[in-house]
Protein backbone atom coordinates (compact mmCIF):
# COMPACT_ATOMS: atom_id res chain seq x y z
CA UNK A 1 0.00 0.00 0.00
CA UNK A 2 1.40 3.40 -0.89
CA UNK A 3 2.08 5.90 1.88
CA UNK A 4 -0.47 8.37 0.51
CA UNK A 5 -3.22 5.75 0.94
CA UNK A 6 -2.66 4.62 4.51
CA UNK A 7 -4.27 6.08 7.59
CA UNK A 8 -1.21 5.77 9.81
CA UNK A 9 0.98 8.04 7.67
CA UNK A 10 -1.53 10.86 8.03
CA UNK A 11 -1.81 10.25 11.77
CA UNK A 12 1.98 10.38 12.01
CA UNK A 13 2.12 13.73 10.16
CA UNK A 14 -0.60 15.05 12.44
CA UNK A 15 1.27 13.90 15.55
CA UNK A 16 4.42 15.62 14.27
CA UNK A 17 2.51 18.86 13.63
CA UNK A 18 0.99 18.66 17.11
CA UNK A 19 4.37 18.11 18.76
CA UNK A 20 5.94 21.00 16.84
CA UNK A 21 3.03 23.19 17.95
CA UNK A 22 3.49 22.20 21.59
CA UNK A 23 7.21 22.90 21.30
CA UNK A 24 6.47 26.40 20.00
CA UNK A 25 3.85 26.94 22.70
CA UNK A 26 6.35 26.10 25.44
CA UNK A 27 9.50 27.69 24.10
CA UNK A 28 8.36 31.06 22.72
CA UNK A 29 7.59 34.09 24.85
CA UNK A 30 6.17 36.26 22.06
CA UNK A 31 2.35 36.25 22.09
CA UNK A 32 2.01 36.29 18.30
CA UNK A 33 4.36 33.30 18.05
CA UNK A 34 2.22 31.50 20.64
CA UNK A 35 -0.86 32.21 18.51
CA UNK A 36 0.94 30.76 15.47
CA UNK A 37 1.78 27.60 17.43
CA UNK A 38 -1.89 27.29 18.41
CA UNK A 39 -2.80 27.42 14.71
CA UNK A 40 -0.46 24.49 14.08
CA UNK A 41 -2.14 22.46 16.82
CA UNK A 42 -5.63 23.20 15.46
CA UNK A 43 -4.43 22.19 12.00
CA UNK A 44 -3.17 18.86 13.26
CA UNK A 45 -6.61 18.22 14.80
CA UNK A 46 -8.43 18.98 11.57
CA UNK A 47 -5.97 16.84 9.59
CA UNK A 48 -6.85 13.96 11.94
CA UNK A 49 -10.58 14.51 11.40
CA UNK A 50 -10.21 14.48 7.62
CA UNK A 51 -7.91 11.44 7.65
CA UNK A 52 -10.36 9.43 9.77
CA UNK A 53 -13.14 10.71 7.52
CA UNK A 54 -11.52 9.06 4.53
CA UNK A 55 -10.39 5.79 6.06
CA UNK A 56 -12.71 5.01 8.99
CA UNK A 57 -16.08 6.66 8.51
CA UNK A 58 -18.97 5.47 6.40
CA UNK A 59 -20.54 8.92 6.03
CA UNK A 60 -17.83 10.75 4.08
CA UNK A 61 -19.25 14.22 4.82
CA UNK A 62 -19.19 14.03 8.64
CA UNK A 63 -15.44 14.45 9.16
CA UNK A 64 -15.31 17.29 6.65
CA UNK A 65 -18.12 19.09 8.49
CA UNK A 66 -16.16 18.88 11.73
CA UNK A 67 -13.03 20.20 10.01
CA UNK A 68 -15.13 23.15 8.82
CA UNK A 69 -16.20 23.78 12.43
CA UNK A 70 -12.54 23.73 13.49
CA UNK A 71 -11.64 26.29 10.80
CA UNK A 72 -14.49 28.57 11.92
CA UNK A 73 -13.48 28.33 15.59
CA UNK A 74 -9.84 29.00 14.69
CA UNK A 75 -10.94 32.16 12.88
CA UNK A 76 -12.87 33.30 15.98
CA UNK A 77 -9.93 32.49 18.25
CA UNK A 78 -7.43 34.41 16.13
CA UNK A 79 -9.75 37.40 15.91
CA UNK A 80 -10.12 37.65 19.70
CA UNK A 81 -6.46 36.80 20.34
CA UNK A 82 -5.11 39.44 17.97
CA UNK A 83 -7.30 42.16 19.42
CA UNK A 84 -6.12 41.25 22.94
CA UNK A 85 -2.51 41.31 21.73
CA UNK A 86 -2.99 44.73 20.11
CA UNK A 87 -4.55 45.99 23.34
CA UNK A 88 -1.62 44.70 25.38
CA UNK A 89 0.85 46.19 22.93
CA UNK A 90 -0.86 49.56 23.16
CA UNK A 91 -0.81 49.44 26.93
CA UNK A 92 2.64 48.04 27.68
CA UNK A 93 4.53 48.49 24.40
CA UNK A 94 5.55 44.85 24.59
CA UNK A 95 3.98 41.53 23.69
CA UNK A 96 6.15 39.35 25.84
CA UNK A 97 4.03 37.09 28.03
CA UNK A 98 6.47 37.45 30.90
CA UNK A 99 5.69 41.15 31.15
CA UNK A 100 1.91 40.70 31.38
CA UNK A 101 1.60 39.38 34.89
CA UNK A 102 -0.66 41.80 36.76
CA UNK A 103 -3.14 39.04 37.56
CA UNK A 104 -0.46 37.14 39.41
CA UNK A 105 -0.63 39.74 42.17
CA UNK B 1 5.02 5.85 -7.65
CA UNK B 2 4.48 9.41 -8.86
CA UNK B 3 1.82 9.84 -6.17
CA UNK B 4 4.31 8.85 -3.48
CA UNK B 5 6.94 11.33 -4.68
CA UNK B 6 4.42 14.18 -4.64
CA UNK B 7 3.10 13.04 -1.26
CA UNK B 8 6.52 13.02 0.37
CA UNK B 9 7.28 16.41 -1.17
CA UNK B 10 4.11 17.85 0.33
CA UNK B 11 4.83 16.28 3.72
CA UNK B 12 8.36 17.71 3.71
CA UNK B 13 6.96 21.15 2.80
CA UNK B 14 4.39 20.98 5.62
CA UNK B 15 6.81 19.88 8.31
CA UNK B 16 9.49 22.33 7.17
CA UNK B 17 6.96 25.16 7.30
CA UNK B 18 5.79 24.09 10.76
CA UNK B 19 9.34 23.83 12.05
CA UNK B 20 10.32 27.25 10.70
CA UNK B 21 7.09 28.74 12.08
CA UNK B 22 8.11 27.93 15.63
CA UNK B 23 11.89 28.15 15.46
CA UNK B 24 12.78 31.38 13.62
CA UNK B 25 13.40 34.32 15.92
CA UNK B 26 11.69 37.04 13.87
CA UNK B 27 7.93 36.82 14.29
CA UNK B 28 7.27 38.11 10.76
CA UNK B 29 9.18 35.16 9.27
CA UNK B 30 7.17 32.90 11.58
CA UNK B 31 3.95 34.16 10.00
CA UNK B 32 5.33 33.58 6.47
CA UNK B 33 6.43 30.05 7.39
CA UNK B 34 2.94 29.43 8.78
CA UNK B 35 1.53 30.22 5.32
CA UNK B 36 3.86 27.57 3.84
CA UNK B 37 2.74 25.00 6.39
CA UNK B 38 -0.96 25.74 5.87
CA UNK B 39 -0.53 25.39 2.12
CA UNK B 40 1.01 21.96 2.68
CA UNK B 41 -1.94 20.94 4.86
CA UNK B 42 -4.31 22.10 2.11
CA UNK B 43 -2.44 19.83 -0.34
CA UNK B 44 -2.82 16.93 2.14
CA UNK B 45 -6.57 17.59 2.19
CA UNK B 46 -6.59 17.07 -1.58
CA UNK B 47 -4.84 13.72 -1.05
CA UNK B 48 -7.70 12.89 1.34
CA UNK B 49 -10.35 13.59 -1.36
CA UNK B 50 -11.63 16.71 0.44
CA UNK B 51 -11.22 19.36 -2.24
CA UNK B 52 -13.72 21.73 -0.67
CA UNK B 53 -11.79 21.73 2.60
CA UNK B 54 -8.55 22.39 0.74
CA UNK B 55 -10.11 25.47 -0.86
CA UNK B 56 -11.52 26.57 2.52
CA UNK B 57 -8.11 26.10 4.12
CA UNK B 58 -6.50 28.37 1.53
CA UNK B 59 -9.25 30.99 1.69
CA UNK B 60 -9.84 31.12 5.44
CA UNK B 61 -6.49 30.12 6.94
CA UNK B 62 -4.11 31.69 4.43
CA UNK B 63 -6.34 34.44 3.12
CA UNK B 64 -7.86 35.58 6.40
CA UNK B 65 -6.07 34.27 9.48
CA UNK B 66 -2.46 34.53 8.31
CA UNK B 67 -3.10 37.90 6.70
CA UNK B 68 -4.68 39.14 9.95
CA UNK B 69 -1.61 38.00 11.88
CA UNK B 70 0.72 39.68 9.36
CA UNK B 71 -1.35 42.87 9.56
CA UNK B 72 -1.13 42.87 13.35
CA UNK B 73 2.64 42.41 13.15
CA UNK B 74 3.07 45.18 10.59
CA UNK B 75 0.76 47.63 12.39
CA UNK B 76 2.95 47.53 15.44
CA UNK B 77 6.37 48.42 14.05
CA UNK B 78 8.42 47.44 17.11
CA UNK B 79 7.30 43.85 16.60
CA UNK B 80 8.43 43.96 12.99
CA UNK B 81 11.89 45.31 13.64
CA UNK B 82 12.75 43.66 16.88
CA UNK B 83 14.06 40.15 16.56
CA UNK B 84 13.60 38.52 19.91
CA UNK B 85 16.52 38.35 22.23
CA UNK B 86 17.98 34.85 22.13
CA UNK B 87 16.42 33.09 25.06
CA UNK B 88 18.09 30.81 27.48
CA UNK B 89 19.09 27.44 26.10
CA UNK B 90 17.69 25.60 29.09
CA UNK B 91 14.10 26.57 28.38
CA UNK B 92 14.37 25.63 24.68
CA UNK B 93 15.93 22.31 25.63
CA UNK B 94 13.21 21.62 28.19
CA UNK B 95 10.43 22.40 25.70
CA UNK B 96 12.15 20.22 23.11
CA UNK B 97 12.34 17.28 25.52
CA UNK B 98 8.66 17.64 26.44
CA UNK B 99 7.61 17.84 22.77
CA UNK B 100 9.80 14.85 21.87
CA UNK B 101 8.33 12.78 24.70
CA UNK B 102 4.83 13.74 23.54
CA UNK B 103 5.65 12.70 19.98
CA UNK B 104 7.14 9.43 21.21
CA UNK B 105 4.00 8.66 23.20
CA UNK B 106 1.72 9.46 20.27
CA UNK B 107 3.92 7.33 17.97
CA UNK B 108 3.72 4.35 20.35
CA UNK B 109 -0.06 4.76 20.63
CA UNK B 110 -0.36 4.88 16.82
CA UNK B 111 1.60 1.66 16.46
CA UNK B 112 -0.36 -0.21 19.10
CA UNK B 113 -3.88 0.75 18.03
CA UNK B 114 -5.80 -0.88 15.22
CA UNK B 115 -8.21 1.66 13.79
CA UNK B 116 -11.64 0.73 12.46
CA UNK B 117 -11.50 0.57 8.70
CA UNK B 118 -14.19 1.41 6.20
CA UNK B 119 -14.00 1.63 2.43
CA UNK B 120 -12.56 4.82 0.98
CA UNK B 121 -15.35 5.10 -1.60
CA UNK B 122 -18.23 7.40 -0.78
CA UNK B 123 -19.85 10.75 -1.37
CA UNK B 124 -17.24 13.44 -0.61
CA UNK B 125 -19.11 16.11 -2.55
CA UNK B 126 -19.97 19.63 -1.49
CA UNK B 127 -23.61 18.61 -1.95
CA UNK B 128 -23.34 15.99 0.83
CA UNK B 129 -21.52 18.42 3.14
CA UNK B 130 -24.20 21.07 2.69
CA UNK B 131 -27.01 18.62 3.28
CA UNK B 132 -25.36 17.31 6.47
CA UNK B 133 -24.73 20.86 7.74
CA UNK B 134 -28.42 21.72 7.46
CA UNK B 135 -29.89 18.42 8.67
CA UNK B 136 -27.90 16.27 11.09
CA UNK B 137 -25.40 18.87 12.28
CA UNK B 138 -27.63 21.93 12.29
CA UNK B 139 -27.25 22.63 16.03
CA UNK B 140 -23.40 22.81 15.98
CA UNK B 141 -23.66 24.84 12.78
CA UNK B 142 -25.88 27.45 14.43
CA UNK B 143 -23.72 27.45 17.56
CA UNK B 144 -20.59 28.10 15.48
CA UNK B 145 -22.28 30.96 13.67
CA UNK B 146 -23.24 32.49 17.03
CA UNK B 147 -19.68 32.04 18.35
CA UNK B 148 -18.27 33.78 15.27
CA UNK B 149 -20.67 36.69 15.65
CA UNK B 150 -19.86 37.13 19.34
CA UNK B 151 -16.12 36.81 18.66
CA UNK B 152 -16.17 39.50 15.98
CA UNK B 153 -18.21 41.84 18.17
CA UNK B 154 -15.89 41.19 21.11
CA UNK B 155 -12.80 41.85 19.01
CA UNK B 156 -14.24 45.14 17.75
CA UNK B 157 -15.12 46.16 21.30
CA UNK B 158 -11.68 45.26 22.64
CA UNK B 159 -9.65 46.91 19.90
CA UNK B 160 -11.64 50.15 20.03
CA UNK B 161 -9.51 53.14 21.01
CA UNK B 162 -10.72 54.51 24.30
Amino acid sequence: MSAAQSLSSYLLISAALFSIGVFGLLSRRNLVAILISLELILNSASLNFVAFNKFSLVDKALGQVFAIFIIALAAAEVCIGLSLILLLHRKKDSINVDEARELRG
Amino acid sequence: MMENIVFFGVVALTLLGAFLAVSLRNVFYNALALVLCLFGVACLFIFLNSEFLAVMEVIVYIGAISIAIIFAIMLSTPMLQKTEAPQDRLKTLRSFVIAALLFGGLFKALQKTTWPAAGVDGDYSLHAIGRLLLTGQVLPFEAVSLVLLVAIMGALLLAEKK
